[in-house]
């Protein structure tokens, strides 16, 4: 049941918000901020409950599930399931959920109510995606979230809204269909095989699947979470959605719906197809360091702050997934850090792009400048944040990024030399930001009050969430680890029986999983 | 003809003695309230009568007519659309000046006639159900002659609709001619026995009956008459077009195509695969040059016929569920969104121009909400029916392994959502401060309109968050109809 709260809080949270718009402005945040608050409450009081179990080596996959016919005839189940992947991730959810609220608390002024709704059903969407281990429900979920953030994009967004909007939801469409065709032709695939037609993931993983059939089904997958990500090619969307969103859609947006493709690669596609996808490995490696580079790129060609930060996302997102075709423990554990630390150093930069676009009406680098005698607080907070998105050690995205950047190494030496490159470029284009907004001369002198007590609550909140990641990274690691270990031994266990019968000691391969359970058996 | 078989066609002797009482009662009592009660309560009465039916089917009545659970559902589902239509015509018909209460007559035949094409299981049932169908639809959409827009569409369907008629029946005769029966079943057998029959005239006449059954389903190439005649018609006339008429027409060929086993033809298969590809992308990147509301559902529409040809190409109990579904689903949103179209007349003028609704959310927040919904369903986004939908004819076509229809469908999904989407953020959007403007959106609606507005809204959310039950029915029909 608790499970299911998770989804229902939102849900009706957003629908007596969206009703309770008619009363006034206050009604519907304060509706937002307790139904989000009860999701986040729920979540602690979960990982509170579990983290002893999960703290220990466990057999078991699933912390809670929730089960229920849906649609039996066509094998559908509403069947939800929590681990301690998903745990995090929704932690993270109703975390920033809980601070999106706050931070549109001044911002949005126009149809609080409705706005409210979207922003809930979105998190609920969200939250679903993470949860849903039927592979329909999943889709559910996967599309329900599209119209209320296409909504947001397009009713609260800055200038250029209607072509970011659609642009998004193009893109996010056309990969989700190209995601149901390849979930449909896996539910064939498997029913023709076993004679028993279901979305169920349990029963899916480890379908035998022809190799050149398993590649295209993957690809189908890839598509999808790859457009999410975005990893290039497919980010283009991106710059534009980040930057025409109002604040908190921006949060969502690459805090959350960013990372649902990350979560897409690390639960469906390695695996489900795990011999598909270490042949395609090299592949998205290579994507996932061009994204890398080219992100970092054309984040300092920009003048638009928030185009800036959108750029960084496509960069960081690359580390994640380097991390995640890179498939061993370090490398996940990394990219799991990089989603969470990215989530909330992203977050905070895009809130102080709003913060000061609701200032001074301008996204403009070119118009600031020398506004730390202004504003010091704001300089002081952007300062930490910048820092944090260039990797310094002591803060969230240096564990995960050092991490995946290890990981990697053990399997290219190559791409993991030309991604460190990536790390130089971010400090270039975090240094830029403070030199450009909170440095140097004024180009135009701007009156603007300082960070209010509301927003520094915000703001601080999320700097002591990546000094605990960055300092004692544990709990994360070990919540986390678990759910990767399953992940993994299941990949593991179809790749031996790949493996010629009589194992041959030399194999570069097998040495590095006998390593690896050594490792293991430490426990 | 025994008691039993009465009793079998109870739903048609039900419509047509509501059309002879209608036609009575206008004869002596002019009253648009009444005359449209009598039909509603008629419709509702052959409803009524439809689940106690299932337990003498499946029953052929005479040779003509084969009463099975198949076409018990399909006669269900349209008398209920036609229901439909009546209340939202009568609310139409309220605000216009016209005869009002003729038009009910000719809605009742053109139901029975729909019906009764769905339960054909001889040629000549097929083309008389038709023609009945066909021949009062001219009248219900030039039904308001006074007005130019109206008759000219009416005459322009005639010309159009008589001539895939003579296609039709000389399709037909070009098979007799070779097999020697009209019978579904006896062709059936001749058609499965003998390979040589196989022959030019059966290919011709299939032709020419495709071309017949293209236009009745506005299928490109046979779609041109489409997007005019659903402008000029009344709002509430074009909702029974898109659904009556077509779904009729595409039960009566699902049940063709799967009796005669014409899947085994290749080149009539290789026809409809390219009538499915063609009317996909036509209807979609023709709706997104529209600005009128009216065309754009009609290129829709076109699409959507496409959509479901894919799960119908599919072939076996799969894609006769997945049409079955995927027509209920499309009945609902098509009925719903020419119904508001048709509630917001004002000033003799229904709101056509995409602009029209700008702000229809301010004014109307349920209104817009209900067309959002309808929108939403035909993009096929989830919680509504038209997702589950969607996805089950995806399903069809991905079991069957068709993948380049499924790929097109795709890409469509994706190009439809433009101009659906475009829709819903105009009604989004600031309204414009002018009276003419505001007066549209902001006039008192009908009683009944709104009623079976919200009705049609809580069965579309319905569907797409809990469909089993439906499911359950479909698949029982469609289990036994395959086999």
């Amino acid at each position: 049941m608790t499970l299911l709260w998770l989804l229902l809080l939102p849900i009706v949270g957003g629908l007596l918000a969206w009703v309770s718009g008619k009363t006034g402005t206050q009604l519907p945040r304060w509706i937002s901020v307790l139904a989000l608050a009860l999701v986040f409450g729920l979540t602690l009081q979960v990982w509170f409950q579990y983290y002893s179990e999960i703290d220990i080596f466990t057999e078991q996959a699933w912390l809670i599930e929730f089960e229920r016919d849906w649609i039996p005839q066509l094998g559908i189940s509403f069947y939800l399931a929590l681990d301690g992947l998903s745990l995090l991730l929704i932690a993270l959810t109703a975390f920033l959920g809980l601070i999106s609220v706050v931070v549109s608390w001044k911002e949005i002024q126009y149809r609080v109510g409705f706005f409210h709704f979207n922003l809930l059903w979105i998190l609920a969407g969200i939250i679903g995606v993470f949860i849903a281990l039927d592979l329909f429900l999943f889709f559910f979920f996967w599309e329900m979230m599209l119209i209320p953030m296409y909504f947001l994009i397009i009713i609260w967004g800055h200038e250029d809204k209607r072509y970011a909007a659609i642009k998004f939801f193009l893109f996010t469409q056309a990969s989700g269909l190209m995601m149901l065709v390849a979930i449909l032709a896996l539910y064939f695939v498997h029913g023709n095989a076993t004679g028993v037609y279901t979305f169920n993931y349990n029963d899916l993983l480890g379908t035998d699947i022809s190799a050149s059939v398993a590649m295209w089904i993957m690809l189908g997958f890839f598509i999808a979470f790859g457009v999410k990500l975005p990893a290039v090619p497919v980010h283009t969307w991106l710059p534009d959605a980040h930057t025409q969103a109002p604040t908190a859609g921006s949060v969502v947006l690459a805090g959350l719906l960013l990372k649902t493709g990350a979560y897409g690669l690390i639960r469906f596609v390695v695996p489900l197809f795990p011999e598909a996808a270490t042949q395609f490995a090299f592949i998205a490696m290579i994507l996932g360091v061009v994204s890398i580079l080219y992100g970092a790129k054309l984040a300092f060609a920009q003048t638009d702050f928030k185009r800036l930060v959108a750029y960084t996302s496509v960069s960081h997102m690359g580390f994640v997934l380097l991390g995640i075709f890179a498939w061993n423990d370090l490398a996940l554990q990394g990219a799991v850090v990089v989603i969470i630390a990215h989530g909330l150093s992203t977050g905070a930069l895009f809130i102080l792009a709003g913060g000061i676009q609701e200032r001074i009406h301008t996204r403009d680098m070119d118009r600031m400048g020398g506004m730390w005698s202004t504003v010091p607080r704001m300089g002081t907070v952007a300062m930490f944040f910048a820092m944090a998105s260039l990797g310094l050690p002591g803060l969230g995205n240096f564990v995960g990024e050092f991490l995946v950047l290890i990981g990697t190494f053990m399997e290219n030496i190559l791409l993991t030399v030309i991604a460190a490159v990536g790390i130089v470029a971010a400090t270039i284009y975090s240094i830029w930001i403070i030199q450009r907004i909170f440095h140097g001369e004024p180009r135009e002198t701007w009156e603007m009050p300082d960070l209010n007590i509301r927003e520094m609550v915000v703001m601080v909140a999320m700097m002591l969430a990546l000094l605990w990641i960055g300092l004692y990274p544990k709990p994360i690691l070990n919540t986390a680890k678990p759910a990767l270990d399953i992940l993994q031994r299941g990949v593991e266990e179809v790749r031996m029986v790949e493996q010629t019968p009589v194992p041959d000691p030399r194999n570069e391969m097998q040495i590095f999983m006998s390593i690896n359970q050594l490792h293991k058996s430490d426990h | 003809m025994s008691t039993t078989d009465l009793t079998a066609l109870l739903p048609f002797i039900i419509l047509a003695a509501t059309t002879l009482i209608v036609v009575l009662v206008i004869s002596f009592y002019r009253n648009h309230f009444i005359t449209a009660l009598l039909t509603v309560i008629g419709h509702a009465a052959a409803i009524a009568v439809l689940p106690s039916l299932s337990t003498i089917t499946p029953r052929q009545v005479t040779p003509l007519m084969i009463i099975d659970d198949y076409s018990l559902f399909y006669i269900g589902l349209l008398t209920a659309a036609s229901l439909i239509v009546s209340v939202l015509m009568y609310s139409y018909l309220q605000r216009r000046e016209a005869q009002r209460e003729e038009f009910y007559a000719l809605l009742l035949i053109a139901t029975i006639g729909s019906s009764a094409l769905v339960t054909s299981s001889h040629f000549i049932t097929l083309f008389i159900g038709l023609e009945v169908l066909t021949v009062s639809l001219y009248g219900m959409i030039a039904y308001l002659f006074t007005y130019d827009r109206p008759l000219e569409a009416g005459i322009k369907y005639l010309i159009l609709a008589a001539a895939s008629s003579a296609f039709l029946l000389f399709g037909m005769a070009l098979i007799f001619a070779e097999t020697g029966t009209m019978l579904f079943a006896e062709l059936a057998e001749k058609l499965a026995a003998d390979d040589d029959l196989r022959t030019v005239f059966i290919l011709t006449g299939t032709g020419m009956m495709v071309v017949g059954i293209g236009f009745k389903l506005a299928v490109v190439p046979f779609h041109m008459w489409t997007p005019d005649i659903y402008e000029a018609a009344p709002a509430p006339v074009t909702a029974y077009l898109a659904t009556v008429s077509k779904g009729g027409m595409f039960a009566i060929l699902l049940r063709y195509f799967i009796e005669l086993n014409v899947y085994a033809y290749e080149t009539i298969c290789f026809v409809f695969t390219v009538i499915a590809i063609l009317s996909m992308f036509t209807g979609n990147i023709l709706a997104l040059l529209q600005n009128n509301v009216k065309r754009i559902l009609a290129y829709s529409s076109i699409a959507h016929l496409g959509y479901i040809l894919v799960a119908f190409l599919a072939g076996g109990a799969l894609a006769a569920e997945a049409v079955t579904f995927y027509l209920v689903a499309y009945f609902i949103t098509s009925l719903g969104a020419f119904g508001i179209v048709g509630l917001l007349i004002h000033n003799e003028r229904e709101p056509e121009d995409v602009q029209d609704y700008r702000g229809l959310y301010v004014h109307r927040p349920w209104l817009s909400a209900v067309f959002t919904a309808m929108m939403l369903s035909l993009a096929g986004i989830p919680l509504t029916a038209g997702f589950i939908g969607k996805f089950y004819v995806l399903t069809a076509g991905v079991g069957a392994a068709l993948w380049i229809l499924v790929i097109v469908l795709v890409v469509n999904s994706a190009i439809g959502l433009y101009y659906y989407l475009r829709i819903v953020i105009t009604m989004y959007s600031e309204p414009e401060e002018t009276a003419a403007a505001s007066g549209s959106l902001s006039q008192s609606l009908s009683v009944a309109g709104g009623v079976v507005l919200a009705f049609l809204m809580i069965i579309l959310i319905w569907l797409g968050v809990y469909p089993e039950p439906l499911i359950a029915i479909i698949q029982d029909i469609a289990g036994r109809f395959g086999s």
